[in-house]
């Protein structure tokens, strides 16, 4: 299982910037291992998020996107205390979900 | 009195005039567009996302480094103050396939969208707002990279 993502949310007149910072190896599928074959593509393939269980952001990542991504979005409406859910899932069918407080 | 079969007929026709319109909810993984993260062109994965023409635009920024020392953690970010935007995607033309991610707009989040790729070597960064009606706007920039990041 992943390491949980580190979810910063504070929140300024009405809007919360959101930085993620995601635990995944984002494998591009474009390097060989040793004995010169392909590693295959493993990578996060779509990022969604909630503000109080209310859907809020989505995203879809190809395998360009950084190891150990991180994403910056600003949401709209949110004040201290309301929760915040981002989830992934990757192109294997994994998927990781964390919950942080708007600050 | 009409048949099962007839009101079957109905309900996919009208479920497929919904659906023609955009209005039925997606599935989750219907989202993941296959096509448009395979193409290797910046103008094919424009195509796949639904978008027609691209035309450069002020109303559209890309915000990335003059000179990435690390080609494997590029820091960049994707934004538009134009409205009725539904996608904001993220491109480096000369990257193995050019669409490094597809960021979608609603009304909760500022379209505004900042993350970190990979750039096998410098190559135009693009910014790309898929419009209501599906107009491409643009922005591009320049990034140069002294050590690629695709590995090898």
């Amino acid at each position: 299982m992943a390491d949980p993502m580190r979810i910063r949310a504070q929140s300024k007149d009405g809007v919360a910037k959101v930085r993620v910072l995601m635990s995944h190896e984002m494998e591009s599928g474009q390097r060989k291992d040793s004995s010169g074959k392909l590693i295959p593509a493993w990578h996060i393939m779509e990022v969604t998020a909630k503000l109080n269980d209310k859907p809020v952001f989505s995203a879809e990542w190809g395998p360009a996107v950084s190891k150990n991504p991180f994403l910056q979005f600003d949401v709209k409406g949110a004040k201290p205390g309301d929760k915040l859910t981002i989830e992934w899932v990757d192109n294997k069918g994994e998927k990781r979900t964390d919950t942080a407080t708007v600050s | 009195m009409q048949t099962r079969r007839e009101a079957l007929q109905t309900t996919a026709a009208v479920a497929t005039a919904i659906a023609s319109v955009g209005l039925l909810p997606q599935a989750a993984h219907a989202a993941f567009d296959k096509a448009a993260f395979s193409a290797k062109s910046v103008a094919d994965a424009v195509k796949a996302m639904g978008g027609s023409a691209m035309t450069e635009s002020a109303d559209v920024k890309i915000v990335g480094p003059d000179i990435a020392e690390n080609g494997a953690v590029v820091p960049m970010a994707v934004s538009t103050t134009a409205a009725g935007a539904k996608k904001l995607l993220l491109l480096i033309e000369k990257n193995p396939s050019a669409l490094v991610a597809s960021f979608n707009v609603t009304a909760d989040v500022v379209p505004n969208f900042a993350t970190r790729a990979k750039m096998g070597q410098s190559s135009d960064v693009y910014a790309v707002a898929i419009m209501a009606d599906g107009k491409a706007l643009f922005a591009k920039k320049e990034v140069k990279v002294t050590l690629g990041g695709c590995g090898g």
